[in-house]
C-alpha cells in the first residue's frame, strides 16, 4: 500500500559478469523469487522455453528483451528492471557481458549505488572479473557484491569459494574498493539468492537480497552533505504573467551539499555574488534545499545567470579550469581523431574542447599504465588532458559525482563519444 | 540530528523534473505526447511543477485514432483549457482519407498500427524535434531498453541496438535536421509508483480508471467496450459489467478489468495485489512476442 512505502528509498544496482556467467538467470531469479514476475510475463516465458525444448523455464527471458537477444540467447544492450520489497525499492541495470562490455557497463553502473560481479565458480577469477572490478572502483560505487555463482556445480564447495574469494581480494588488493561483500549461490536454482541455502550451510552470511536490502544507501546519511554546495543552472524561469512579472528564477537540481535562504552565494564563472531570496517549488517556498532536488531559486541581486553556470556557497568554490585532467573511456565506435573537436556536457554546461593530450593508457587486464600507445579506441580507459574555450567548474569525481562526471559529444557525429571523470 | 534524504517518490519526481528542464533547455520545439491515459497526465502534472511559476511551455500532441472513449476527448479538452496550453491533434482518420495509410480489416481490426504513420508526420509537420512520452521501462520488455533521451533517425525509426550510451545524469539531445527525439522523463517509475503519485498528488484522471457500470464483450481474455468501432458477430455476446481500465488507448483495444474499486485508494490496493502486467489486457501488444518491438523500431510511441 502507498502508506507502507512512503519512506522507502530506492537502491540502483547493476549487474557485471562475463557471458554465460548467468546475470539474466541471476536477475530472472530475483524478480521470481520475490514475487514480481506477474503472471503473464511468466506464462509468456514457460511457453518460448518449451517451445525452445528446454526442460526448466529460463529465467533470462525475463530480462533479454529484444528479438535478436530472444534468438541469440544473448543480452544486446543495458535493460532497466524495477521490484520492490516491503523494505527497499529497486531499479536494476542489467549490462551485458561481451561485445561493447565496458561501454555498456558503465552506461549500467555510472548511477548504480552497488554493483553485483558474478564469477562462475569453475572457472574461478578471470580476465573479465578483473575489468569489472577495476571499472567499479573507477566509478567509485559504494558497494561491491560479489557473486560466486553455479555453485551446484562444484558441489557446494567451501573449499571452490574459499580460494575464489582469497583469489579476487588479492587481485583488488591495489584498487581502491570501498566494500565488497562475497556470495556463493546458485542463481539457477536459487541458492542464497532470495532463500538461504539448504546446501551451503557452512555460509554465515545473508542471502544476496538481504544483503541489497540491507545497504546504506549514500543520501541516506549525513556524510554526503559534508560535500560542497553545488546548484548547476538548468534553464531560467521568467513566468511573464500577474503577480510574476519581475520574477526571475534559475531552475535546476541541487548536485551535492545544502542551500538555505539567506545563503551568500557565488556565481560562475562570473564571480558575481549575491543572497538567495527564495527557494521555490510547486508545492511550496522553502527554507532549504538539499542534494538531489529540483528547485527553483531566485537572488536579491539582478545578476546575468543562465544555464551552465554554477550557484555555490561563497566560502566553498569548485575549480574553475580550462585545461585539466579526466580519466576517460572511450565509448565510440571510430577511433579518436587526434585535434577533432568536442562538444563537453557537464553540469548542464557545454563548450566546445580538444583532447590536448594522452597521457597514459590503462591496461584493465594489468592495471598498468601505457604511456607509448596514444591511440584512443571503443572501451579503452586513459588519461587525458583537456582543453576548452571558456572555463568549466569543477569538481574532483572522488568528491562529487555530479560536478566530476562529463560526456564527449562528436561534432561530426553528435552521437556520446566518451565518459569521463574529472581527476 | 536531522536527516537528509528523499523518499523514493520525490526521487522519482525529482528526477523527472529535471529531465522536462533538461528537454525545454535542449531542445526548440518539444511538445508533450498527450493520449489522455493516466501516464502522459501525470508527464503533464510534472511538467507544472517544473516549470512553476511560469506556465507549462510545451504544447500537448494527441493522436487521435477516432475510435476514442468520449470521457477521453472531455477531459483533454478541460485540461488544456485549464493549463492555458496549446493542442495539436495529429488524425488517423485523416491520414486514411488522403492514402496515408489503410484502414484494417476484419474482426480484430484496429487503428494502432496506422497511428505510427500519423505520428510521425504530426511531429514533422509541427516541426517537434522532441516527442515528451509517458512511456515507462517497467511497462514492457523492449521498453525496458528505451534511453531517456532516445534518438530518431529521419525516417523516425529507433535503433535499439545503436543506442547513444547515457551516462551519469547527463542527457545528450544533439541531432541533424530531420532527425527528432523522444523523451521519457518517468522511464524509471513503474504501474505501483504512477499510482502511489497520482493518490499522493490528487491528481485528476478520467473516470475510466474507476470501477463502473459497462456493456462489454469478451474477447482475447478481457472484456472490451462496447462501441460503434467494434465489429460484433453472432458469438459476442454483450453483458453488462462492473469493469475498470488499467490502461486507456483505442476504444476497439483497450481491455478492461473486473473490479469495485471506484477510489484511487482502492485502485492503488488492486494494482498491488494485481497478478497480470497493465498491458495484458492490451490486444496490441499480443499480436505477437515482439509487437512492441516491432513497431517502436517504426516509430511507435
Amino acid at each position: 500500500m502507498s502508506m507502507q512505502i512512503d519512506n522507502n528509498q530506492l537502491l540502483r544496482f547493476s549487474t557485471a559478469g562475463s557471458v554465460d556467467d548467468g546475470k539474466s538467470t541471476l536477475i530472472g531469479r530475483l524478480l521470481y523469487d520475490s514475487k514480481s514476475i506477474f503472471e503473464d510475463q511468466l506464462l509468456a516465458v514457460e511457453n518460448t522455453s518449451k517451445r525452445k525444448g528446454y526442460e526448466s523455464i529460463d529465467l533470462a527471458l525475463f530480462t533479454d528483451g529484444l528479438r535478436e537477444e530472444r534468438e541469440q540467447g544473448i543480452t544486446i544492450d543495458v535493460a532497466y528492471r524495477y521490484f520492490t520489497t516491503p523494505g527497499r525499492k529497486f531499479i536494476i541495470a542489467d549490462t551485458p557481458g561481451h561485445i561493447q562490455y565496458t561501454r555498456n557497463m558503465i552506461t549500467g553502473a555510472s548511477s548504480a549505488d552497488a554493483i553485483i560481479i558474478l564469477i562462475d565458480a569453475r572457472t574461478g577469477v578471470i580476465e573479465q572479473t578483473k575489468r569489472h572490478t577495476f571499472l567499479a572502483s573507477l566509478l567509485q560505487i559504494q558497494h561491491l557484491i560479489i557473486c560466486i555463482n553455479k555453485m551446484d556445480l562444484v558441489d557446494y564447495s567451501k573449499e571452490v569459494f574459499e580460494k575464489i574469494r582469497e583469489d579476487y581480494e588479492q587481485m583488488a588488493s591495489t584498487l581502491s574498493i570501498k566494500k565488497s561483500h562475497f556470495i556463493p549461490i546458485s542463481a539457477l536454482l536459487g541458492d542464497n539468492v532470495v532463500n538461504k541455502s539448504a546446501f551451503m550451510l557452512w555460509y554465515e552470511g545473508a542471502p544476496l537480497l538481504e544483503i541489497l536490502e540491507s545497504l546504506p544507501v549514500g543520501s541516506g546519511n549525513n556524510e554526503h552533505y559534508a560535500v560542497e554546495a553545488r546548484f548547476p543552472v538548468q534553464t531560467v524561469i521568467r513566468p511573464q504573467r500577474e503577480g510574476y512579472i519581475d520574477y526571475r528564477g534559475y531552475a535546476g537540481r541541487v548536485a551535492s551539499g545544502i542551500f538555505r535562504k539567506g545563503d551568500e552565494i557565488t556565481v560562475l564563472p562570473s564571480r558575481l555574488k549575491s543572497k538567495i531570496k527564495r527557494i521555490d517549488t510547486f508545492d511550496a517556498e522553502l527554507n532549504e534545499a538539499f542534494s538531489q532536488m529540483s528547485v527553483c531559486i531566485t537572488l536579491e541581486d539582478d545578476i546575468d545567470v543562465g544555464r551552465g553556470d554554477m550557484i555555490v556557497l561563497s566560502n566553498h568554490q569548485p575549480r574553475c579550469a580550462q585545461e585539466f585532467d579526466v580519466m576517460l573511456c572511450w565509448l565510440g565506435n571510430h577511433t579518436f581523431r587526434p585535434g577533432s573537436k568536442f562538444i563537453i556536457m557537464q553540469a548542464n554546461n557545454e563548450q566546445t574542447v580538444i583532447i590536448k593530450e594522452v597521457v597514459y593508457k590503462i591496461n584493465i587486464n594489468t592495471f598498468e599504465r601505457d604511456l607509448n600507445d596514444k591511440t584512443l579506441n571503443m572501451n579503452d580507459i586513459a588519461k587525458v588532458t583537456i582543453k576548452s574555450a571558456k572555463p568549466l567548474m569543477l569538481d574532483a569525481y572522488a568528491g562529487n559525482k555530479v560536478t566530476g562526471s562529463l560526456i564527449l559529444i562528436d561534432e561530426a557525429t553528435r552521437g556520446t563519444v566518451a565518459g569521463a571523470m574529472v581527476l | 540530528m536531522k536527516q537528509y534524504f528523499l523518499n523514493y517518490l520525490d526521487e522519482l519526481e525529482s528526477e523527472a523534473i529535471y529531465i522536462l528542464r533538461e528537454i525545454w533547455a535542449q531542445f526548440q520545439n518539444p511538445a508533450i505526447l498527450f493520449s489522455g491515459g493516466k501516464d502522459s497526465i501525470v508527464v503533464t502534472h510534472l511538467a507544472k511543477k517544473a516549470f512553476f511559476p511560469a506556465k507549462i511551455p510545451f504544447a500537448l500532441m494527441h493522436i487521435d485514432t477516432g475510435h476514442n472513449f468520449p470521457e477521453t476527448i472531455q477531459f483533454r479538452n478541460s485540461l488544456v483549457e485549464q493549463l492555458g496550453v496549446r493542442l495539436i491533434v495529429g488524425s488517423v482518420q485523416q491520414s486514411i482519407d488522403n492514402g496515408r495509410v489503410m484502414e484494417e480489416r476484419g474482426r480484430n481490426a484496429t487503428r494502432n498500427a496506422l497511428q505510427i504513420s500519423t505520428l510521425l508526420h504530426t511531429i514533422e509537420d509541427n516541426k517537434i524535434d522532441c516527442a515528451i512520452g509517458g512511456g515507462r521501462r517497467d511497462e514492457e520488455k523492449a521498453r525496458a531498453k528505451e534511453r531517456i533521451f532516445s534518438h530518431r533517425d529521419e525516417f523516425g525509426h529507433w535503433d535499439p541496438k545503436n543506442q547513444r550510451p547515457e551516462l551519469w545524469n547527463i542527457l545528450n539531445g544533439k541531432y541533424f535536421e530531420g532527425e527528432h527525439f523522444r523523451a521519457f522523463p518517468i522511464s524509471n517509475w513503474t504501474e505501483m509508483d504512477v499510482w502511489n503519485y497520482i493518490t499522493r498528488e490528487n491528481i485528476k484522471i478520467p473516470s475510466l480508471y474507476f470501477a463502473h457500470q459497462r456493456q462489454v464483450v469478451w474477447r482475447n481474455g478481457s472484456w472490451i467496450p462496447n462501441s460503434q468501432f467494434l465489429s460484433l458477430d453472432a458469438s459476442d455476446e454483450i453483458l453488462c459489467k462492473k469493469i475498470r481500465f488499467r490502461t486507456l488507448g483505442d476504444i476497439t483495444i483497450t481491455g478492461g478489468i473486473e473490479s469495485d474499486a471506484d477510489t484511487l485508494d482502492k485502485i492503488v490496493l488492486e494494482v498491488a495485489a494485481m497478478r497480470h502486467t497493465e498491458r495484458g489486457n492490451r490486444s496490441d501488444d499480443k499480436r505477437s512476442e515482439t509487437a512492441m518491438e516491432d513497431r517502436k523500431r517504426k516509430g511507435y510511441f
